[in-house]
């Protein structure tokens, strides 16, 4: 089995569906000739053709409407937002359009479209190349969210999302592109060649979407996490020497309740983490969620570590950044409960 | 250094107004009408460099007198022209029932397409059965010229237990896969870029059927229109653009959309895309450019953007009092007359109609209406059902219903 790195594993996803399937397309802006900005589309017009695989003018909003057309035609389109930053002009196509289409036509027409948008800070971006627009989505009647946190989930929950039949919105943690990130500014990434959730199979696997992952086993805090911040969390559990059970969700709609639920009650303590801003953050749809699930197994607050509610400093990314010594804190609170 | 210079007058706001108010005159004086078979047509391989007169011009072809004259008189047989006559005075019959039938209670709104049925007839008949559409609003048009069921549409209009659409739209927002007819949205604009990627997808197939898309002039402000004719143009997707300019956007007339400076053809000119402006109460006018648009379409010659050029003869809805804003009966003086009456004359023109025949015909639809009206009514009204289970309300959200919806359909007891 080979190693790969997300970006990799993510041009393996499309490669094998543009493969498998001829209704499959990708499109966006710099997707095509030159294989996107962070070359997750690299070599994918080359070798499929350049009907299937195009680059788009620079508009969000036609993408996402001209992928609604496709897909209601019977296509399947893999439309890339080169920044997730960049989706609110996509907005109205997206959450008015292709979330209601099969609702508003009982069923006659459907928009099976699959929106990537690299998310997420620890790029020095600033506050237009760094967010983390997620729970905008989770809100959504209609749409999947899904966010993979290692090479291996982000081939298999790809794969998933464009096979599936209702819209995915598919948020990608541009910082672990590369090699996984634990929060620690100031040392070096390790490449995600020497992790072992790079190991990613040759050929067609999935990932069902609404089921999470278990990445930690532990019995005294329950720590929910999705993308990037499923490393930090790890991190912060070792650095707190806490015996921490670390859920990944991989999707937050629908979101695996069955899985939070079994771990909260078992550890009776949670804490949710996230690096979108906290106030009407899905880490407040996950709090409420494991309050009526668990109330009368918790025995401490929940708790949430987030990113602060202003928008993303360019220079203060790293006093912005929920990093491990942020989980760590909050870990020992509610130890102390 | 220079003289300081002079202190200029105070800059000003320029903000269009219409030509008249409720209380003065209906003038339409200012409306330059070009004869009726004026207009050149040019080849469907014709750039949109090489006929910009065209859309600033106005393509008509039955004149005062119902004679179909000029380059784009499309030679239609006398069945398809009476189909077309049947069609419109159904749309019509249909729009006054269900206006009714509003004001009776038994639904909460309803639009009518007064003095625009030629426009989604003529061009629902030019068009292949299975091409496809994306309307807006006020083609109602497009069901009927496919024969639609009228009481399909009506159940639609009801919301009742009949609706295909499980009472989840507002009236007049219906949907046909079979028909070739895309659901319809209430956000402005948005199937225009739905309708280009839709044709850009049966390109990419190697299909040859096309996609055609409606969008009133008010909503050519909307981002949709500009996103779709950039898509459009270079992808040269096989689409047809049109543009219904029937003057009013609820109380803005077309000034307040930018119809003052310059015609909303011409808006397709920018983009390299080849545009006529068409008379849309000339049955004939609007199928010779459709159907020269289709062939575009069909030949790779990729889109067209056809303005039709027509008046909102009722008010925008069953919520709105054209009298507030506008001379009451303008439309009814609107100077290109009325799309039925035009195809009428012009029939009889042909001796192969006679008033007597017209209406017997007018009976017709109006008992075929009225018939419709009862079978859709034995399924239910708004006011009184039935309808569907509300359990229904959680079904289609997803492809299969995640625990959320499920543990929320158990809450609400259904």
């Amino acid at each position: 089995m080979a190693t790969m790195t997300m970006v990799q594993a993510l041009n393996a996803a499309m490669d094998e569906m543009l493969t498998r399937n001829g209704d499959v397309v990708v499109l966006g802006e710099d997707v095509g000739y030159f294989g996107g900005v962070f070359r997750c589309t690299e070599g994918l017009q080359r070798k499929h053709g350049r009907t299937r695989v195009f680059d788009t003018p620079i508009t969000e909003a036609g993408i996402m409407g001209i992928a609604v057309g496709m897909a209601a035609y019977g296509l399947r389109p893999v439309a890339e937002m080169q920044f997730a930053d960049y989706i609110y002009p996509a907005c109205d196509q997206l959450i008015s359009e292709a979330a209601r289409l099969r609702y508003r036509s009982a069923g006659e027409f459907t928009a099976p479209v699959t929106v990537r948008a690299p998310y997420g800070g620890g790029i020095f971006g600033g506050q237009t190349h760094s967010q983390s627009p997620e729970a905008i989505f989770t809100h959504v009647a209609g749409i999947k969210t899904v966010i993979p946190s290692t090479p291996f989930d982000a081939k298999g929950l790809l794969i998933s999302a464009i096979e599936d039949d209702d819209p995915v919105m598919f948020f990608e943690p541009k910082r672990l592109y590369n090699g996984p990130f634990e929060g620690y500014h100031d040392r070096p990434v390790v490449p995600w060649s020497r992790h072992p959730a790079s190991e990613v199979p040759e050929g067609h696997y999935a990932i069902p979407l609404g089921k999470a992952a278990t990445v930690r086993s532990g019995a005294a805090v329950t720590i929910l996490a999705y993308g990037t911040m499923v490393h930090v969390a790890l991190a912060a559990a070792r650095d707190a020497q806490v015996d921490a059970e670390i859920l990944d969700l991989r999707t937050l709609v629908p979101v695996d309740i069955e899985a939070i639920e079994a771990s909260v009650r078992k550890t009776g303590r949670c804490v949710i983490v996230h690096e979108a801003t906290r106030t009407g953050g899905f880490g407040a749809e996950l709090s409420a969620l494991v309050q009526e699930h668990c109330f009368h197994h918790l025995e401490a607050p929940i708790e949430r570590v987030t990113g602060w509610d202003t928008p993303y400093p360019h220079a203060f990314e790293w006093e912005y950044f929920p990093g491990p010594a942020r989980i760590a804190e909050a870990l020992r609170r509610v130890m102390e409960e | 250094m220079d003289a300081p210079l002079p202190c200029p007058a105070p800059l000003s706001l320029h903000v269009p107004e219409p030509p008249q108010r409720p209380g003065s005159e209906i003038d339409f004086s200012a409306l330059s009408v070009p004869p009726a078979g004026a207009a050149r047509r040019p080849d469907t391989d014709c750039s949109a460099a090489d006929m910009t007169d065209l859309a600033y011009d106005l393509v008509r072809v039955l004149d005062d007198e119902g004679h179909a004259v000029g380059p784009w008189a499309p030679a239609l047989d006398p069945d398809t022209l009476l189909r077309g006559l049947r069609s419109m005075m159904t749309v019509r019959a249909y729009d006054e029932r269900m206006q009714r039938a509003q004001r009776q209670g038994k639904t909460s709104f309803y639009m009518k397409c007064t003095g625009e049925e030629a426009i989604a007839v003529a061009q629902g008949m030019a068009l292949d059965r299975a091409d496809m559409l994306f309307p807006t609003y006020r083609q109602q048009g497009l069901l009927i010229a496919r024969d639609w069921p009228l009481a399909d549409m009506m159940c639609q209009v009801y919301s009742n237990a009949g609706d295909r659409l499980k009472g989840r739209q507002m009236p007049v927002f219906y949907s046909s896969r079979e028909a070739g007819f895309f659901s319809i949205s209430g956000n402005l604009g948005t199937q225009y870029s739905q309708a280009v990627g839709w044709a850009m997808a049966s390109a990419i197939k190697g299909d040859t059927r096309i996609a055609a898309a409606w969008i009133g002039e008010g909503a050519t402000a909307e981002g949709d229109f500009h996103h779709a004719l950039t898509f459009a143009s270079v992808y040269r997707a096989p689409v047809i653009l049109n543009l219904v300019n029937n003057h009013w956007a609820i109380s803005s007339y077309h000034g307040i959309a930018g119809g003052e400076r310059t015609t909303f053809a011409a808006r397709g000119l920018g983009y390299g895309i080849p545009s006529l402006r068409v008379d849309g109460n000339d049955f004939l006018a609007v199928f010779a450019a459709t159907r020269w648009a289709a062939a575009r379409a069909r030949a790779n010659l990729g889109p067209t953007l056809i303005e039709l050029f027509t008046y909102r003869a009722a008010a925008h809805s069953t919520s709105d009092d054209p009298g507030k804003y506008r001379p009451e009966n303008a439309g009814a003086r609107w100077p290109l007359g009325d799309p039925i009456d035009r195809l009428r004359r012009h029939l009889i023109g042909l001796g192969i109609w006679s008033e007597a025949r017209h209406e017997a015909l007018g009976q017709e639809v109006a008992a075929a209406v009225q018939a419709a009206g009862k079978e859709a009514e034995a399924l239910g009204t708004l006011d009184k059902g039935p309808f569907h289970s509300a359990r229904t309300m959680f079904e289609d959200v997803y492809k299969t219903m995640p625990w959320h919806l499920e543990r929320q359909r158990r809450q609400a007891g259904i």
